[in-house]
């Protein structure tokens, strides 16, 4: 999913890295309300984790290897403003020191894993967590629901930036079959990594979950009642 | 379980993952290299800028074993994302009322 230098031309490059740099800017605000003593520890956490499993490719179809983008699992944890700030950390790391993205690509990658990734998939953890029972498992239920999803999403982040500036002329709708088809392949990773990493820091600490937090006040209120 | 418990359980195991398991990674193109490969614009990739760094595609140049090399990269790459995005997170936490 990283894209390298020379996929996108320079122009559309540098406008995805202003709505990037944008997009990073009002997490840096956002992120304030959801950080605490307690919950910084885990975003660090959370960040650390990611770039350690995005090192983990799995074999998909034919010759094809995924790893996970982390965008729901971070967003649901931390919530999607440190969710925008751990995957952004991430990728600046490896595009600076292990050579995982183009230079010239970061506004690129940042866009399709740290905005798009990160924000669909919060917005479907949201749309699923309403659909399903107000329980604690349901959480990493629609957190494993929203990282499937979150994957061809960001995939199609790429085909936007390749219809606006790809360097090469091959059709729009071809790349984006592949791209979206073989995405959702690797959206199962996403969502099984997604699920039991949610589902083990709810067993554990629940109450640090960003996601569970409007029902867990609920409850709160119930008790001492 | 306390945070401190949590937070060292998670550390640990994002130092295995990137440290031990990660050499046996698949090494088929990813999503992205192989649509491009397949309709054929792989060749419109450049060399990344940094393609002879130090740490260059998870591996310590000059460290020939694969398996420490990558084991190394992986390692250092915890450390260091750990190190930036903590620090990053305090400093843009809500400070705990005090003063005034």
């Amino acid at each position: 999913m990283h894209i390298p230098d020379g996929f996108i031309d320079i122009p559309t490059s540098a406008a995805f890295a202003a709505a990037a740099a944008a997009g990073v800017a009002l997490s840096l605000k956002g992120a304030k309300n959801s950080l605490d003593e307690r919950t910084a520890p885990l975003a660090g956490l959370t960040a650390t984790f990611i770039f350690a499993v995005q090192m983990l490719n799995f074999p998909v179809a034919a010759g094809t290897s995924g790893h996970l983008l982390g965008g729901a699992l971070a967003a649901v944890l931390v919530g999607p403003y440190a969710a925008t700030l751990a995957l952004t950390v991430v990728l600046m790391m490896q595009g600076l020191l292990f050579a995982d993205g183009g230079l010239s690509a970061i506004g690129l990658n940042v866009f399709n894993m740290s905005l798009v990734g990160v924000w669909f998939g919060y917005g479907a953890f949201l749309l699923v967590k309403k659909v399903l029972p107000k329980n604690r498992s349901s959480i990493a239920i629609a957190a494993g629901i929203a990282g499937i999803a979150s994957v061809p999403a960001a995939a199609a982040g790429f085909v936007l930036q390749y219809a606006i500036g790809g360097t090469a002329t091959f059709s729009t709708i071809a790349v984006f079959t592949a791209m979206v088809s073989t995405h959702i392949l690797i959206g199962i990773g996403e969502a099984l990594i997604t699920f039991f990493a949610v589902g083990a820091v709810m067993a554990t600490r629940a109450d640090l979950v960003y996601g569970y937090k409007g029902q867990s006040a609920q409850l709160e209120v119930r008790k001492s009642s | 379980m306390k945070n401190k418990t949590l937070i060292a359980a998670g550390f640990a195991l994002s130092l295995v993952l990137a440290g031990g398991v990660s050499f046996y990674a698949s090494s088929n193109p990813d999503g992205l290299e192989k649509v491009a490969g397949d309709i054929g614009f792989i060749d419109t990739a450049k060399e990344h800028k940094n393609a002879d760094g130090l740490l260059a595609d998870y591996g310590v140049k000059g460290v020939d074993n694969a398996r420490l090399s990558t084991g190394a990269a992986g390692i250092i790459g915890v450390l260091a994302t750990a190190g930036i995005s903590t620090g990053l997170f305090y400093l843009v936490r809500r400070k705990p009322e005090a003063k005034k």
